[in-house]
């Protein structure tokens, strides 16, 4: 990826997350937007309309997230840098999509803005849509990478790395943001980030020209060019898995008891910290920001340093509960905090939950425990 | 000694690979057709194809350019995409009546009220061919299928659809005909539509789709010989062969 330089005073500018995400998009060099109109990504869907041609780019609507996403897989296949955005929804449309992206090993970045559920739902936020995401969204043994950003300004950075690790491991990363993260006003500073623009990817169909012709397949020939296909991608997960897990890890040294939190419910948790804290209480908070691969590295340094409860709060009935119980792999304690689409977690409510947690006894052992919400 | 002379060669655009279709089918006749076309035009170096579900699946191995294959029924999503990527390329979708009449219906309706610069193969037989002769939304009505044996009812299946008329209706700037490979005659007929097809997308003047009658001898369970007389016979009536839009006309205010 070629960079050109690009230096000025660096400045804040305020802006919806959804809005952050399509300035991260337009720096890292997206030439190519193609959507369809839902609440609560429309804000990105208008930025991208609004700002992508004037910065060399083609905004399209489609007729649909079925037609969108395979327009994104024909912009791809000619080797441009190209997203998609949507909401639960519609991100449902698009699993045929993600899974052949995957197959034709083609990058692309797909946003998912969600919305509560489940069926159409309503437009308040929810993180219902973490497993639908980090299990790929389509058929077929394949992955995706997913990040959760938590704030305008992660939003903006994440989704810029994403074009680059999409193309590196030729594969769609999916961003997962929610309806808080679209809506909420955050000063972005944009400078931290140097203007991309995309190169001609050597294994683009653009008319064969000169040299050997290329074909971009989604269906091998032969059982043995099935088997080859599943073991280069088995590989090419294995090295993704292992490379790219990320998170952050705030007041979990010296901790027993560790909330696990990811995007905006991690926002809303930090507040309900920020008080424990205050009043001396040895809590941590652990927020997984690739989603998937999930950071168990991470986890299980915790678990090493002496960590034996782990607190999951998320905005959905228990799905990343699943990754934190296989990364925890029976060395903790696991209670979750969840709700499902409809209510929104208030700082206080957190705090509640973790100080019956910690002031009641530990539970000694290999026990996993879950209290009903 | 007496002079040679190759009166008749595969297209260049075309590959080694024998076809893998059925005795009979039309597909070999129809990827000629588009090859031919590719050489004439001498488009084939700048040009891409996409593929469609079906038995047509295959055809990357046939046509000697750039293939991609796209989903059942989204080659007109995939080709707008490429298309507005590399302007520069000519791009083809090349789907079966299953493809893009049933599942495809969104794509190649938008594709087409675009006015798409993409060119369009529509392969018509009347049944879905690869997954063993189910009834297609192309299928005429009475004709028995392995989804309906004992023939296409309206009352639970609704009536064939003309897909070249109807498309026709929303695409002002496109070419779109019907034409048939039945005989020979119809056969020059049908490379003539192919090129026009070709020919407003390159001259950037629109939307081409050529569609074409085709017969499938296995799953309509007759010989070749018979397909192509049931082709004039009972096919052509209900689909009838003409030049439903050609070229570029004023849009409405």
């Amino acid at each position: 990826m070629s960079e050109i330089n690009f230096s000025k005073l660096s400045e804040k500018t305020l802006m919806r997350g959804n809005e952050a995400i399509g300035a991260g998009a337009i720096r890292a060099g997206c030439q190519f937007f193609f959507g369809y109109p839902i609440t609560p990504q429309n804000e990105l869907f208008e930025y991208m309309a609004q700002h992508l041609p004037q910065a060399g780019g083609t905004f399209l609507q489609s007729e649909s997230e079925l037609s969108g996403i395979n327009m994104v897989f024909g912009a791809a296949a000619g080797g441009s840098r190209c997203m998609t955005s949507s909401s639960g929804p519609g991100f449902t449309l698009m699993g045929e999509g993600l899974t052949t992206l995957a197959t034709a090993r083609l990058p692309a970045v797909v946003v998912c803005v969600s919305r509560a559920g489940p069926g159409l739902g309503r437009i308040s936020s929810s993180q219902a849509d973490y497993r639908l995401a980090t299990r790929g969204g389509g058929h077929g043994d394949y992955q995706c990478l997913v990040l959760g950003p938590a704030s305008a300004q992660e939003l903006y950075e994440l989704t810029y790395d994403a074009f680059a690790l999409a193309e590196a491991y030729r594969n769609p990363v999916i961003i997962l943001s929610d309806a808080i993260l679209g809506q909420m006003m955050e000063p972005v500073d944009t400078d931290v980030r140097r203007r991309m623009v995309a190169t001609k990817a050597e294994w683009a169909v653009r008319g064969m020209g000169e040299g050997p012709r290329r074909v971009i397949k989604v269906a091998p020939h032969t059982d043995e060019e099935l088997v080859a296909w599943n073991r280069e991608l088995k590989e090419k997960y294995g090295r993704m898995n292992a490379a790219e897990q990320r998170y952050e890890a705030l007041g979990t040294e010296g901790s027993h008891t560790v909330v696990v939190a990811f995007g905006s419910t991690a926002r809303i948790a930090l507040d309900a910290m920020h008080t424990l804290w205050s009043r001396g209480a040895a809590v941590g908070l652990f927020r997984p920001i690739s989603l998937a691969p999930f950071p168990e590295e991470g986890l299980r340094q915790l678990l090493d340093g002496g960590v034996r409860r782990l607190l999951v709060v998320e905005a959905n009935n228990g799905q990343m509960l699943d990754d934190v119980r296989l990364a925890a792999c029976g060395r903790a304690e696991i209670h979750h905090f969840g709700t499902g689409g409809g209510h929104i977690f208030s700082p206080d409510e957190i705090y509640q939950e973790i100080r019956a947690l910690t002031e009641a006894k530990p539970v000694r052992g290999r026990q996993i425990r879950e209290e009903p919400q | 000694m007496t002079q040679m002379r190759i009166a008749a060669a595969r297209p260049k655009a075309m590959t080694e690979i024998p076809f893998p279709y059925c005795p009979g089918c039309s597909h070999g006749t129809i990827h000629r057709l588009v090859a031919e076309a590719m050489d004439e035009m001498g488009i084939t170096r700048r040009a891409v194809g996409i593929t469609s579900a079906g038995c047509s699946v295959r055809n990357w191995r046939q046509f000697d350019c750039d293939m991609v294959m796209a989903l059942h029924g989204r080659g007109p999503a995939v080709a707008t995409g490429l298309k507005r990527a590399c302007p520069e390329t000519a791009v083809f979708t090349y789907q079966g009546d299953g493809d893009m009449t049933a599942i495809g219906t969104g794509e190649i309706v938008h594709a087409a009220s675009r006015c798409e610069r993409i060119t369009v193969i529509y392969v018509n037989n009347g049944v879905f061919g690869a997954t063993g002769g189910q009834q297609a939304p192309t299928t005429l009505i009475g004709q028995a299928t392995t989804s309906y044996p004992r023939g296409r009812d309206p009352r639970t299946s609704g009536y064939p659809i003309r897909m070249a008329e109807m498309l026709a209706m929303i695409s002002p700037e496109s070419y779109i005909a019907r034409v048939s490979v039945h005989d020979v005659k119809h056969i020059l007929k049908a490379k003539k539509a192919i090129l026009e097809a070709f020919r407003i997308q390159i001259e950037d003047r629109g939307f081409g789709l050529a569609e074409i009658l085709a017969a499938c001898p296995t799953n309509w369970r007759m010989s070749p010989v018979e397909c192509m007389e049931k082709i004039p016979a009972d096919i052509i009536p209900y689909y009838p062969l003409g030049v439903f839009s050609r070229g570029k006309e004023e849009r409405a205010a």
